[in-house]
């Protein structure tokens, strides 16, 4: 543990942000008031995420302040930018464009995208480059001033939803695999980008293949130099895995929830064995929510810890372990599911449907978001320090990599 | 350190637990860690072990007094630090990092949150408090280690012999338990009968009260409920106790795998060690989690402090011993050499996982504590 944390920026205070947020209500009187002008003169005023710049949706202010505007919104009933269903925006897009787009960029992108007017996906992953990402060969290829892009990405939730979608393709193939990559903004409306819904273990379509055919993306719309797009997806990927940590979880809050209350309801399902594995995750799911407060707690003091790389992989292995106990304390129950009709949800839905949903839809949370297996390294190299494995791949151009 | 413990107490239900630790608690950090490094390393800690005399009265002295860590639970107006389980916990966090034998968790803590809960009704309790903070007296509870909050307490006559007393070679006084209330009966006034025990660093020994020995200090309710009150408080605190031992033996083997190289590559460079320390390290960093909100949760008096102190309990046990576990495994051969303390952190996790109340026997109590009933 640091003594001397970094000092968080001191201005504006949290009281000049709840006399701002105040005054922001009264001229903008949330009942009065339409949800998307609402959300726009919210973003105008500086209200939206207030560790932004002042004219981004910002204030420049200390990001832990921003509970104390949204406690102040929430309590006068004001409509939210619904931030589960622009998360790969909020989360992963915007912190990217802010970190390294122009500044035509920022204002064209940033107030739709936190408004949820312009919801974005992530065209990253391949069939052949999945945690080997880098290995990754969709091609851009420069034409005048713009870039013709050819490939296919996969696994991309909210792709049929999707009006933007941040991209990765190799604009080098004579380069090691890291060095020839460039990063975009692609509009999913233009031709040649098409999105085929990809049916899931759960039966269904939460995400999809997108095929990309002579895709033509303006120079304009390109993030960061030309073969500094790792880089930049590391900025998103980094953005990626820490989001969480501003949430508050609840005791017995998430996957926990449904199994203690089928537990309470329904004394007929009860057995000894069970019990014991109840009890077991029940704490850990508490020691679990324990860690992430103490996470949420030493980033608002300003004090970053390396904890938020790893509350994933917790989360990740209790849901999957908690999901599994409910389909079997369910017993005949859990032998049925609720609906196998394909369907096109706009959420992405953890915890609601069935028993048999859950158990299904959390076999994805040690892959989706970096493989656990792919964490732990994270975890083992950049945080305890230990070396990483010899590597072949570094300094072979991407066209001679074994494929 | 703490303000007032009855105004936090009702606070404390609308207010998360504070599970960082503050300034304070990083300087008395430093402090112990200090001490501990010079004085209590773990070549000193096998050879004092070698010579069959665990304890360092001297070390003991420096950190009762010189450190004030005896006296951190009493309040300042019975003679202590008025402080609280927050920073008793960070000097057992060091005292398990480092192994160290001292009677730390049963006087300090057990003993001394017994006496607390007798006071100010009971003078002799009072009296005693205060050779406790002043770091005169050692007072150990006769009691088993293995009994958890919430376990079955002892219900005989104040002569009654009770096993596996850790910490008894150490003990001036004993508190001991009776049908007819609790005493405080020094230790030439019982029989001592020391057994050769599986941790080596908390000595063990059968305690027999010698017939008429000591003094009353409170009825039998009184003593029952200071009883629980103080196996509540060590069962809380030996979370911090556990995690410092992970910590170490996490921090020991990420140095060993670092350095020592087979097949031309550092150990550590190999992937499936590599998750398996990632995995360790989220265990230690819940486990830090857990024992803080334990310790915070003691401090403050919070509604929920018995089942806060129970899932510390039945998580932070299973770290220990599996952090200890690992670092003799992943220390390979060298790992089960006497001459590498690794072995003394195993004794330690593993005994501690018997202390106060076993993993399952605070899941047992979670059932109640958390509306799960069994079948």
């Amino acid at each position: 543990m640091s003594a001397t944390p970094p000092t968080p920026p001191t201005s504006p205070t949290a009281a000049e942000l709840t006399a701002r947020t105040r005054e922001f209500l009264a001229a903008h009187p949330p009942a009065d008031t339409d949800r998307a002008t609402f959300l726009r003169a919210r973003f105008d005023a500086g209200l939206a995420w207030v560790h932004y710049p002042e004219g981004l949706g910002g204030l420049a202010a200390s990001r832990t302040l921003q509970a104390v505007v949204d406690a102040e919104l929430e309590a006068a009933g004001a409509p939210d930018n619904d931030p589960r269903r622009i998360g790969i925006g909020l989360g992963m897009a915007a912190p990217t464009i802010l970190a390294y787009g122009t500044e035509e960029q920022k204002q064209r992108f940033l107030r739709p995208l936190w408004v949820g007017e312009e919801v974005w996906c992530q065209l990253f992953s391949e069939p052949g480059a999945g945690s080997d990402l880098a290995a990754l060969g969709t091609r851009a290829v420069r034409d005048g001033d713009t870039w013709v892009v050819d490939g296919q990405k996969v696994w991309t939730s909210s792709a049929h939803t999707a009006r933007w979608a941040i991209l990765i393709a190799r604009t080098d193939p004579d380069l090691p695999k890291h060095q020839g990559i460039t990063y975009f903004l692609c509009d999913m409306t233009d031709p040649g980008v098409e999105v085929r819904p990809l049916r899931q273990i759960t039966g269904e379509a939460e995400f999809n293949e997108v095929f990309l055919t002579g895709v033509r993306i303006p120079d304009s719309h390109r993030l960061g130099a030309v073969g500094q797009g790792w880089e930049v997806a590391r900025t998103t990927l980094m953005n990626e895995r820490v989001s969480i940590g501003g949430m508050r979880i609840p005791r017995e809050g998430g996957m926990i929830a449904p199994v203690a209350a089928a537990w309470r309801a329904r004394p007929e399902l009860r057995t000894h064995a069970l019990h014991d594995r109840l009890l077991t995750l029940w704490t850990e799911a508490e020691v679990a929510r324990l860690a992430a407060e103490r996470l949420r707690q030493q980033l608002a003091a300003g004090r970053p810890g390396p904890e938020g790389s790893g509350m994933k992989l917790t989360f990740a292995r209790l849901n999957q372990e908690i999901s599994g106990l409910e389909v079997e304390l369910l017993a005949e129950e859990g032998l049925l599911y609720g609906d196998w009709t394909m369907r096109r949800p706009e959420l992405v839905d953890f915890t609601g449907r069935d028993a048999g949903y859950r158990y299904l839809r959390a076999k994805g949370n040690s892959i989706e978001g970096g493989t656990s297996e792919v964490l732990l390294n994270i975890v083992a190299e950049r945080v305890l320090g230990l070396p990483s494995e010899p590597r072949d791949d570094k300094d072979l151009p991407w066209k001679d990599l074994a494929r | 350190m703490t303000a007032s413990t009855a105004s936090a107490a009702s606070a404390a239900s609308a207010a998360p637990a504070d599970l960082l630790y503050s300034d304070t608690e990083d300087e008395l950090r430093a402090a112990v860690r200090s001490l501990l490094a010079d004085r209590s390393s773990p070549a000193a800690v096998l050879a004092r072990l070698e010579q069959d005399r665990p304890y360092d009265p001297e070390l003991w002295n420096t950190l009762a007094t010189g450190i004030g860590a005896a006296g951190l639970l009493v309040p300042e107006k019975l003679g202590g630090q008025g402080a609280s389980h927050r920073e008793a916990a960070v000097v057992l966090e060091e005292l398990g990092r480092s192994v160290t034998p001292a009677p730390y968790l049963t006087s300090a803590v057990v003993a001394t949150e017994i006496l607390l809960a007798c006071a100010p009704a009971s003078p002799g309790a009072t009296a005693l408090l205060g050779e406790l903070a002043a770091g005169r007296t050692v007072c150990v509870p006769a009691l088993p280690l293995t009994l958890g909050p919430g376990g079955p307490l002892p219900a005989g006559p104040p002569t009654a012999p009770v096993a596996a007393v850790a910490d008894a070679a150490a003990a001036h006084t004993f508190l001991v338990l009776a049908d007819s209330g609790l005493y405080a009966v020094p230790a030439a006034e019982a029989t001592r009968a020391d057994r050769t025990p599986l941790d080596l660093t908390r000595p063990l020994a059968t305690v027999t009260p010698h017939p008429g020995a000591g003094t009353l200090l409170a009825d039998p309710a009184t003593a029952r409920h200071a009883v629980r009150r103080g196996l509540l408080a060590g069962a809380g605190l030996l979370a911090s106790e556990q995690l410092g031992l992970a910590d170490w033996c996490l921090t020991e083997t990420v140095g060993h795998l670092r350095t020592r190289h087979q097949f031309n590559r550092p150990v550590g460079s190999f992937q499936a060690l590599k998750h398996r320390l990632a995995q360790l390290w989220l265990d230690v960093a819940s486990a830090r989690a857990a024992a803080r909100a334990a310790a915070d949760a003691l401090a403050t008096g919070a509604a929920d402090t018995e089942l806060v102190v129970s899932v510390a309990q039945a998580y932070c046990s299973g770290v220990a011993v599996r952090a200890a576990e690992e670092c003799v495994q992943l220390h390979g051969g060298i790992g089960m050499t006497w001459e590498h303390p690794a072995h003394l952190y195993l004794k330690r996790a593993k005994a501690d996982s018997l202390a106060l109340g076993t993993a399952a026997h605070h899941r047992t109590r979670l059932a109640a504590l958390a509306d799960l009933p069994s079948p």
